[in-house]
């Protein structure tokens, strides 16, 4: 087995600067470090580590244990190498008998108040204090406690028969890490990074002098109680066993790590999964990893047990009809069956008779699989994957007016923004390490504008708060977006220099002409919108003249029936301003799920073949005509939207849906299930037996991100790989069940390994040609356009011209949604995540995560609740004009009166039973964001809810396993 | 799928087309629906069109001819 080298790791002591270049000696060692680097850390550049116990490179230096004093020659005393910056020709002396002698002293005075338990210790061998009094060379410590009481120690819960008032018991109520008090150092690395990476504020130190501790939250808080969102900084940044993950506790001090990318959100967060043999012992975010520079949020960090978790089926099961329990059979026979269904229904039904739904969870290599089998072997273009229902419209609002789908920026780029926007998307819950890095900005001065139907953390959080907060009503982006255009035109506010060399002037003309009608002026839609016009106004002055301006949007942009036309709107906005194409700019769609990018990437739409080539065009079909020795069809092959309503018309008959719960995730529930049940072969590949699966006729087990080796993309196209840190569990990586089953059907695949893969989307795929394991290996990351011109990679796109030539303003009419309140369903419901659950929930409800989100609850405002006599808690009926379910009610006025809100974790409260089948002109891309509702009270699940869960109960049956 | 949905879909395209400066809005809603929908999707509409094309937004009557037929 060969693991990939992990480079240089270390802790270097302090943040990295950047500067004009300054040369100094350490212990004879000339080093050259960008100005204002620590000379801490210009040693650990020359490979000399200066012993420090509250210096680590995640949180500024603190200067607080004087353990990593030096000398410098000129200096008086002997100054904290963490503290003081590098100067030209500094002579730095890293040990002399002078700050050896105070090093001792030091670390003698911290060990008379520690534990001398570390055999027994979960931190033995991975402790920084132990390492410390092992490189200062501590031999004895004089100290002890004063026999006549008083001043103790903080670590015996006894004391000379008395009870120690200094001890305080361990808080264990964080499901993933302990809180120690009597290993307490009090170096305050956890407080640091809980604000300066983190940005929660939940930590501080309480008490003075020898009365210090470590404290989360207010008084009489635990870990779990207080504002802690357990993204583990703390832990990670811990140099004892005080802040320690359970995992280590139970399992012991991991032996070898191995670097892989994470299965969550679309930040793509890089992390060291550190194992013994094939046990994972904790996951731990990579320092190196481009997207998350060392940070991590609970999902990443924590919530990998699902990998484990005793409901996973493990073994292919089939069944002739879904009123029969499933039959548990060999990977031959479920393979057989299958094929011969498939192929079967072809023969009765017609070539266009099934598809495929490739999955934003797996790898490219096996999304590329998957509408592989649906173009090559099933000979149709039915394939389709879950950006549908999300980010479809960024492809086609973006590559209209930009040339490309693709998001503008890296992440990196936040850091150079003076204002961002952020429109429909929740970063803290739903992108939680970008959210840290752009408070991080926001703390350093950024001007932030929120446009969100709901206050959301960023309008308003520890030390950060947005200029303005657009609380719109639901369903008007368009108007909001094209009332921002307006003022920038009208008050003559745009880049005119930047629009006429970089965009279609004419297109301009009439755009500009099409906005400053006075209809679209923020007091002319203020009455539509909710928006008042001076805070609009103010929105757009700051935007447009507020320095680098970066957009961030998600899924409340895009689930729309306008969605395609508001991501026209937001490129508008950005173009108009000038703000593409430079660091600190851009227009910067947020993904969901971990793989949606590469999932689109990799050809997963009906209409585009890999690298969004359309299907009509006969020389991109001629690529892989010649290479897959088939003819592939023209013509544009059916949404999942689509092949729901051709199931329920009977021209859909089969599907292979891999790593996706359409039934749960999907909206209108019951007509996913109608369409599905219409099918006649249903075929779920997945770790789970999901709520799909309740309508399948075959499912084949898949494998975590932890069994197989491939590649994810994430928001900011860059191609991370995925490590296989241990065997599937099922047997097979879900590539090699696809290239099972296609050759079940006569595919005559080989691949050995998803690098050849990869080989082949390079070979085939212009904007990948560049990208291959190796070169992966080589330098860690890359993002896409990977090619000759750009042969590691693309940061920022449009640099020296839109990918299109010209950028394409389009006019943006407001339409509203026909999904309208009446006086039968007077309120608007909008859906969304929250921090710890992901998706439909399949893995993090399988988590300890449940912990902080038992069950989804409906956000009300206070005045719409005692109108309906509704108290916190109560259960209420949310009925709209497709369906009805039960839940439970939070009073809150983070939502605007006659807006509710909920999430679709559970399967239990199914929320999609209430939305609508409305979706975006354009893409299909269903309206998730706005369906008309009304709440009532009500003593419990509804009858649909009762009836849904004894249908997926009988579903779910298996039969025992034939002797 | 039923057949107010198609229409309703259908209008959707050419409502947003409709509002777009210039010529040939018609033509551009053919494309669209060439480019996105499925053959048995165009057939549909096509069907209904033949059959008086009832509540479909004149642009997508106007460009019934620019539709391509399904093979």
């Amino acid at each position: 087995m060969k693991d990939f080298i992990i480079p240089d790791d270390r802790d270097m002591g302090t943040p990295a600067r950047q500067g004009a270049p300054v040369t100094l000696t350490v212990d004879g060692f000339a080093v050259t470090v960008p100005e204002g680097t620590s000379v801490m850390r210009a040693a650990a550049e020359a490979g000399l580590q200066i012993p420090k116990l509250c210096a680590t490179d995640s949180v500024e230096a603190f200067g607080s244990c004087r353990l990593c004093v030096v000398e410098i020659e000129g200096r008086r005393g002997t100054p904290a190498s963490c503290t003081t910056p590098v100067a030209p020709g500094m002579v730095v002396r890293t040990q002399s008998d002078k700050v050896r002698k105070i090093r001792t002293g030091v670390m003698e005075l911290y060990i008379s108040d520690h534990p001398l338990d570390c055999l027994t210790c979960a931190a033995n061998g991975d402790c920084e204090l132990q390492d410390m009094a092992g490189m200062v060379g501590l031999r004895d410590v004089r100290y002890e406690a004063p026999q006549s009481g008083g001043l103790t120690n903080h670590f015996e819960a006894r004391s000379g028969g008395e009870a120690n008032p200094q001890w305080m018991p361990k808080d264990d109520s964080n499901p993933y890490f302990t809180y120690d008090p009597s290993k307490c150092i009090v170096c305050s690395r956890c407080v640091r990074a809980c604000e300066e990476v983190q940005g929660t504020f939940a930590l501080t130190i309480q008490g003075r002098g020898f009365e210090s501790r470590v404290s989360a939250g207010a008084m009489g808080d635990d870990f779990l109680s207080s504002d802690c969102v357990s993204c583990g900084a703390c832990v990670q940044a811990c140099p004892t066993a005080t802040l320690q993950e359970k995992s280590v506790i139970e399992l012991g001090t991991p032996e070898r790590s191995v670097v892989t990318t994470c299965a969550y959100c679309g930040v793509g967060c890089s992390f060291k999964a550190e194992l013994n043999g094939d046990q994972v012992v904790r996951m731990v975010p990579y320092k190196g990893g481009k997207a998350n520079r060392g940070h991590s949020c609970v999902k990443g960090r924590f919530a990998y047990g699902y990998a484990a978790h005793k409901d996973r089926i493990l073994g292919p099961m089939i069944r002739e009809s879904i009123d029969e329990p499933w039959r548990e059979v060999g990977w031959n026979e479920a393979l057989e069956f299958a094929a011969n269904k498939l192929r079967g229904l072809q023969e009765e039904y017609g070539r266009r008779s099934i598809g495929v739904i490739t999955s934003s969870r797996c790898t490219n290599e096996e999304t590329y699989l998957v509408q592989k089998l649906a173009r090559q072997v099933f000979a149709n273009n039915n394939t389709d994957t879950c950006a549908r229902v999300c980010h479809s419209p960024t492809g086609y609002g973006l590559g209209q007016t930009l040339g490309t789908s693709a998001g503008t920026q890296d992440f990196d780029s936040v850091e150079q923004t003076d204002v961002v926007i952020v429109i429909g998307a929740n970063p803290t819950d739903a992108h939680p390490v970008f959210a840290s890095r752009l408070k991080k900005r926001l703390r350093a001065g950024a001007k932030a504008i929120v446009i969100d139907p709901r206050r959301i953390d960023l309008v308003k959080s520890a030390h950060i708060e947005a200029s303005h907060h657009l609380a719109l009503r639901p369903g008007t982006n368009v108007a909001v977006v094209t009332a921002m255009a307006h003022v920038i035109v009208t008050e003559g506010l745009m880049d005119e220099a930047f629009i006429r060399e970089r965009c279609d002037w004419d297109e301009f003309a009439e755009y500009a002409e099409f906005v400053s009608d006075p209809r679209h002026s923020p007091e002319a839609t203020e009455a539509l919108t909710g928006v008042p016009a001076d805070e609009l106004r103010a929105a757009a002055r700051l935007y447009a003249t507020g320095g680098n301006g970066a957009i961030y949007y998600g899924l409340g942009v895009t689930e729309h029936s306008q969605g395609s036309t508001t991501v026209i709107g937001i490129a508008n906005l950005a173009m108009m301003t000038g703000n593409v194409g430079r660091p600190g700019v851009g227009v910067n769609p947020l993904r969901g799920q971990n793989n949606v990018q590469g999932s689109c990437d990799m050809g997963s739409f009906p209409h585009e073949l890999p690298g969004y080539r359309h299907v009509k065009n006969a020389d991109v079909r001629a690529v892989f005509e010649s290479l897959w020795g088939v003819e592939i069809d023209p013509e544009p092959g059916l949404r999942i939207p689509n092949m729901l309503d051709a199931a329920v018309d009977g021209s859909f008959k089969g599907l292979y849906c891999q790593g996706e719960d359409i039934l749960q995730s999907d909206p209108d529930t019951k007509h996913v299930a109608a369409g599905l049940a219409a099918m006649e072969c249903v075929i779920v590949h997945d770790l789970f037996l999901n709520e799909t699966a309740n309508y399948a006729h075959v499912f084949l087990p898949g494998s975590t991100f932890l069994e197989k080796d491939g590649t994810f993309t994430n928001a900011e196209r860059r191609i991370n790989r995925v490590r296989k840190v241990m065997a599937p569990r099922s047997g097979y990586a879900d590539w090699e069940v696809t290239q099972l089953l296609a050759n079940a059907m006569g595919g005559d695949w080989s691949y050995d390994h998803p690098g050849q893969i990869m080989d082949e989307i390079a070979a085939t795929t212009p904007s990948f040609s560049g990208v291959s394991y190796d070169l992966l290996e080589e330098v860690g990351s890359v993002q896409w356009p990977c090619n000759e011109a750009h042969p590691e990679g693309t940061p920022l796109m449009h640099v020296d011209g839109f990918v299109r030539g010209k950028g394409r303003f389009i006019v943006t009419e407001y339409v509203a949604t026909e999904e309208r309140t009446g006086p039968r369903f007077p309120l608007l419901l909008t859906t969304g995540r929250v921090l710890s659950q992901y998706n439909v929930g399949a893995q993090t409800r399988r988590t300890e995560n449940v912990i902080w989100h038992e069950e989804d609850v409906l956000e009300i405002h206070p005045h719409d609740a005692e109108l309906r006599g509704i108290k916190d808690g109560d259960w209420v009926r949310l009925n709209s004009r497709t369906g009805d379910t039960a839940l439970r009610a939070r009073a809150t006025d983070r939502v605007s009166p006659g807006v509710v809100y909920t999430t679709f974790h559970h399967p239990d409260t199914q929320a999609n039973v209430v939305t609508t089948d409305f979706s975006d002109w354009a893409t299909n891309c269903p309206e998730y964001k706005v369906t008309a509702v009304q709440v009532s009270l009500s003593n419990g699940p509804t009858d649909w809810q009762e009836d849904y869960a004894a249908q997926a109960a009988r579903a779910r049956r298996i039969l025992p396993a034939a002797e | 799928m039923s057949p107010e949905k198609m229409v309703h879909m259908a209008n959707q395209i050419a409502i947003f087309f409709e509002s777009q400066p210039g010529e040939g809005q018609a033509e551009k809603v053919a494309d669209h629906l060439n480019d996105f929908w499925e053959p048995r999707m165009r057939a549909q509409l096509l069907d209904h069109i033949a059959a008086g094309g009832e509540g479909l937004h004149p642009l997508v009557l106007d460009g019934a001819d620019k539709l391509r037929a399904p093979a």
